[in-house]
């Protein structure tokens, strides 16, 4: 396979058809995720928020293939999801980068799984990928050598590098400080529209939903649930600080009152 | 920094410089307690005298090789085993507590059974060596399986890692640090078993460390005892210095794991 080939832009469009998910726990049976069900396009950039426990991880693991739903079925451009798969790639929370690894080696990790790469291709690609995320001096860096938002870097250049139609990240700018933030907001749509990926993002801060998708989920809990779907008509690229932004945050923020408010009563 | 940690190596070195001194002095000029301890001078000669008639490098040998063999069949042993015994509940529920209670008998007690079943013999010398190392082995090896953060395996998995490339790829990197600490634990469990059997056991296929020692406290020779001892405590010190220290300095630079 050529190299052109490996580093193509790809997309797949997200069909989530009736999905329901519940847990027993020690707290009984809760019903994470009740009914859900969402399109979203290929190269669509979307935003999971609501608040803590109104099932967001769920539906991002489920549409990762790392656990089932109970019933429902999600659909990757035609094909059901039945587990993980290298089109569809996870940052989590946590940068779960591996210690043991240097930082082109953890980048390499996905491509070393993939057949028809020789090992020269593969780190030409990790090389790609780590120069889009500006971390082409640190190659050889242990990650603990890192910063929290290098390390992000590094995870979403390690999600990239197998070349996933969809990238799912959860809260992945949750545990970096604004400053750090702020900046990454500005990377992640630059190279969203430089690889065409279809994203879909989940984080409980309603601003930064605004800021980076094209639409934005409101779900809410007990069961959790979409109640609202808001789309953001500002052009690219936004930035956090943006006046503009405010009144789609003070409109969802009111829905999500609104919507809490009538379960609580 | 670098001066400090020269200051702080002249420093110890002149403490038992003068130590040894004070002894020598008491000992060999004043002649204090001269039925009970020998003079570092005389310790030194043995150390000299047995070094070029090779007897002492050569139990060194003896030793060494049983040692090694025995231990790396321990942990190339325990490892695997340990990673079945974390992986499936069957292996855990009988090796693994089989394990656990193996591991609390201080392993110089298998030293009878091992000549029971094998005689005054190598393969006596190197089951012991063996149960010194392998139960340490098998339960640090669950433990580092058990105590993965299930984020890596779940990372794993997403980019098409999984069964046998997980385990070699991930699981066993990841349990690194706990395997660690069971090959240093077993290497001093297999240490001091070893020393015990040779001592405990005479073997005409071989002459230990321990059986170097036995020998001395027949013969009543002091400076034997004293000197075995010392070459013993060397080389428990260079193992440390040589091989485990590097090893745990060089996990917790790539780690990044905190301390000194
Ligand atoms: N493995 C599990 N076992 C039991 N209950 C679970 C499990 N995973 C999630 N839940 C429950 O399902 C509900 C939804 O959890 P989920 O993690 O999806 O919420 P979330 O929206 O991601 O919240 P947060 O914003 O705090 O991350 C919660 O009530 C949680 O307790
Ligand atoms: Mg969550």
């Amino acid at each position: 396979m050529s190299l052109n080939k490996e580093l193509e832009n790809v997309t797949a469009k997200l069909w989530i058809k009736n999905v329901s998910k519940s847990f027993n726990s020690a707290q009984g049976h809760v019903q994470a995720l009740s009914d859900i069900n969402l399109r979203v396009d290929e190269g669509e950039f979307v935003c999971l928020v609501g608040p803590s426990g109104c099932g967001k991880s769920t539906l991002l693991n489920l549409i990762a293939g790392l656990d089932r739903p109970d019933s429902g079925e999600i659909l990757v451009d035609n094909d059901v999801v039945k587990g993980p798969g290298r089109d569809r790639m996870v940052m989590f929370q946590e940068h779960a980068l591996f210690p043991w690894l240097n930082v082109i080696d953890n980048v390499m990790f996905g491509l070393k799984l993939k057949p028809n790469l020789n090992d020269h291709e593969r780190r030409e690609v990790a090389k790609f990928y780590l120069h889009l995320v500006g971390l082409d001096n640190f190659a050889k860096s242990a990650i603990h050598e890192l910063s929290g938002g290098m390390r992000q870097r590094v995870a979403l250049a390690r999600s990239l590098a197998p070349n996933p139609r969809i990238l799912l990240m959860d809260e992945t700018f949750g545990a970096l400080d604004a400053l750090t933030r702020e900046q990454l907001y500005g990377e992640i749509q630059q190279i969203w529209q430089k690889r065409k990926k279809t994203i879909v993002f989940v984080t409980h801060n309603i601003r930064e939903a605004v800021c980076l998708g094209d639409r934005v989920i409101l779900f809410t809990p007990h069961p959790g649930h979409i109640a609202q779907i808001f789309d953001i008509g500002l052009p690219r690229l936004r930035d956090i600080n943006d006046p503009a932004l405010t009144s789609y945050a003070q409109q969802i923020t009111s829905a999500l009152k609104h919507h809490i408010g009538e379960v609580a009563e | 920094m670098k001066k400090d940690k020269v200051l702080r190596v002249l420093f110890s070195v002149s403490v038992f410089a003068v130590l040894l001194l004070l002894w020598e002095f008491c000992v060999g000029y004043l002649g204090l307690l001269k039925h009970s301890l020998p003079a570092p001078s005389s310790v030194a000669a043995y150390l000299w005298n047995s070094t070029l008639d090779l007897t002492l490098p050569g139990a060194i040998l003896v030793t060494m090789k049983r040692l090694i063999v025995g231990y790396f069949i321990g942990i190339f042993a325990g490892i695997p085993l340990g990673m079945f015994c974390a992986r499936f509940n069957i292996f855990n529920d009988t090796l693994g507590v089989l394990a656990l209670g193996l591991q609390a008998l201080p392993s110089v007690c298998w030293v009878p059974l091992a000549i029971i079943w094998f005689g005054q013999s190598e393969s006596a010398m190197l089951f012991v060596v063996v149960m010194g190392t392998i139960w340490s082995m098998i339960l640090a090896t669950i433990h580092g399986v058990k105590t993965i953060p299930p984020i890596y395996l779940r990372a794993a998995s997403t980019m098409g890692s999984k069964g046998l490339h997980t385990w070699i790829h991930v699981i066993l990197p990841a349990s690194f640090p706990s395997v660690l600490s069971g090959m240093k634990q077993g290497w001093a469990f297999a240490w001091r078993s070893l020393m015990a059997a040779e001592i405990y056991v005479t073997i005409l296929t071989g002459f230990g460390l321990g059986q170097l020692l036995h020998y001395g406290r027949e013969l009543l020779d002091m400076n034997q005892v004293i000197g075995v001892m010392f070459t013993v405590i060397l080389i428990g010190l260079l193992v440390d210095k040589a091989l485990f220290s590097p090893l745990e300095a060089r996990l917790r630079k790539k780690w990044g794991i905190e301390g000194d």
